[in-house]
């Protein structure tokens, strides 16, 4: 469906890991699109009409019509541009599989993630060795493979995930430990995955975000003790 | 494509392996129900499932895919000569799947809250919730339909079979708790889609019988309290 009619708007936030996703998505397409920042502290009325359900980023507005839910939104760019970098296989187990693990990393490492970064004490600790397994999980799964998509290109497990690295410098400078101690694979993996343009491009760099973090930090009087 | 080799590992009582039995059903695929058990959870459940060790299970030709949402995917998808559950319009395709999800995140948690909720306040805070998420799947229900049938159309879809299968224990706690959550004054156009959805000729058969529900809550916060005795 490579229409001549294909206007594609991003509704966004810059150290959002969800948006980041659509990011990479649509570069390794090769899509154009106008990317809109959005203040999370005062949204816009065009995201807050194109979500009304959940009032959220990232949004993708194709040709007027809003898609909402960034990994369902990853399917809808991975059918409407499927002839350029597919990121779901084309086998229905295969599918499922992705399907699977892109979920677990939704369901896993946002919310653990923020109790790492946010947290205190035994409730930081807590949260540090959930996040562990999460990616221990997770490191299972890849194996020896290059990219959770396989050994040539990104699939849509590599896309769901490798945003949150990211994040990973934030989550041990907060509650002081090594990611790659732990899990050396999977940081082997994302600097794998830092070596494509399109990743490289569309991920802010850890420190910036740790500068937000700091800022949530303040911000909600997590800062103190 | 051959049905050989399809397994459901499940419990009766649960919403979302119902959901798969309606999708197989659908599909017209025969399949062997493996009914499991929650409090002793089958080597065959934790060795098809580690990372959550839940139901439903499907197996299709001896490999596990987990997860309801991603159970219903596969179906469609491996047996694709039979009628479609998702549209096949991407744009369509996504609607299904958000207002799945919203079912999952929101909606179907509430419902399974309300029936391990004991007080007043707190009930009431559940279901005024509970009002505000049908009032959305109501408007969802009358812009998806376009005045058809059902949320697919003319004929059952994903999103039919992902809320459908939420109807069961929707009706138990309304039997335990004497009032009416789908009501047909608030949500007209649901209310009619329940009725419909629930005397369907495929699918009759395999949906859950609230009072038959009911019972099985009572049974199970009875084996709880013992246990904890």
């Amino acid at each position: 469906m490579e229409g001549t009619n294909n206007d594609v708007v991003l509704l966004d936030f810059w150290p959002s890991s969800f948006g980041m996703r659509l990011r990479i998505a649509l570069a390794l397409k090769g899509i154009q699109y106008e990317g809109r920042e959005e203040n999370l502290f005062d949204k816009s009325t065009l995201l807050l009409e194109m979500n009304s359900v959940h009032k959220k980023i990232p949004v993708l507005i194709h040709n007027g019509k809003p898609i909402c839910e960034s990994l369902i939104i990853l399917e809808y760019i991975d059918q409407v541009w499927h002839d350029k970098y597919p990121l779901l296989p084309s086998h229905p187990y295969d599918r499922s599989q992705a399907r699977f693990w892109a979920d677990y990393v939704d369901k896993k490492i946002y919310s653990t993630g923020r109790r790492v970064w946010s947290g205190k004490g035994e409730d930081q600790e807590e949260a540090k060795k959930e996040f562990i397994e999460i990616l221990k999980t997770l490191e299972g799964e890849l194996g020896d493979k290059t990219y959770f998509g396989g050994d040539d290109n990104l699939g849509f497990v590599d896309v769901a995930l490798v945003p949150f690295t990211s994040w990973f410098y934030s989550y041990e400078t907060c509650a002081n430990f090594s990611i790659e101690a732990v899990c050396p694979k999977l940081v082997a993996w994302a600097k794998r995955c830092m070596q494509i343009e399109c990743v490289a491009n569309s991920l802010p760099h850890p420190h910036k975000i740790y500068d937000y973090v700091l800022e949530l930090k303040h911000k909600f009087g997590l800062d103190t003790n | 494509m051959a049905t050989k080799g399809v397994k459901l590992l499940g419990v009766w009582a649960s919403g979302y392996v119902n959901r798969v039995e309606m999708a197989l059903k659908t599909k017209s695929i025969t399949y062997e129900f493996i009914q499991d058990n929650l409090f002793y959870k089958s080597e065959l459940l934790l060795k098809a499932n580690p990372v959550y060790k839940k139901v439903p299970i499907l197996f299709h030709d001896e490999k596990p895919i987990c997860e309801s949402l991603v159970i219903l995917q596969y179906i469609d998808e491996a047996w694709s000569n039979g009628p479609c559950i998702l549209p096949s319009d991407p744009y369509d395709r996504a609607i299904a799947r958000f207002w799945a999800s919203y079912v999952d995140q929101k909606w179907f948690p509430l419902v399974l809250d309300l029936l391990n909720t004991e007080g007043k306040t707190e009930k009431a805070a559940l279901l005024e919730k509970m009002s505000e998420a049908s009032v959305l799947l109501e408007e969802a229900f009358i812009k998806i339909s376009k005045g058809k049938s059902f949320f697919g159309g003319d004929r059952i879809g994903h999103l039919d079979i992902v809320l459908g299968s939420t109807l069961g224990w929707v009706k138990a706690n309304e039997i335990m708790n004497e009032m009416k959550i789908l009501d047909e004054r608030k949500m007209p156009s649901l209310a009619e889609w329940d009725e419909r959805f629930c005397s369907d000729k495929v699918l009759k058969d395999i949906i859950q019988q609230p009072e038959k529900l009911v019972e099985t809550f009572r049974e199970f916060r009875e084996i709880k309290k013992a246990a904890s005795n």
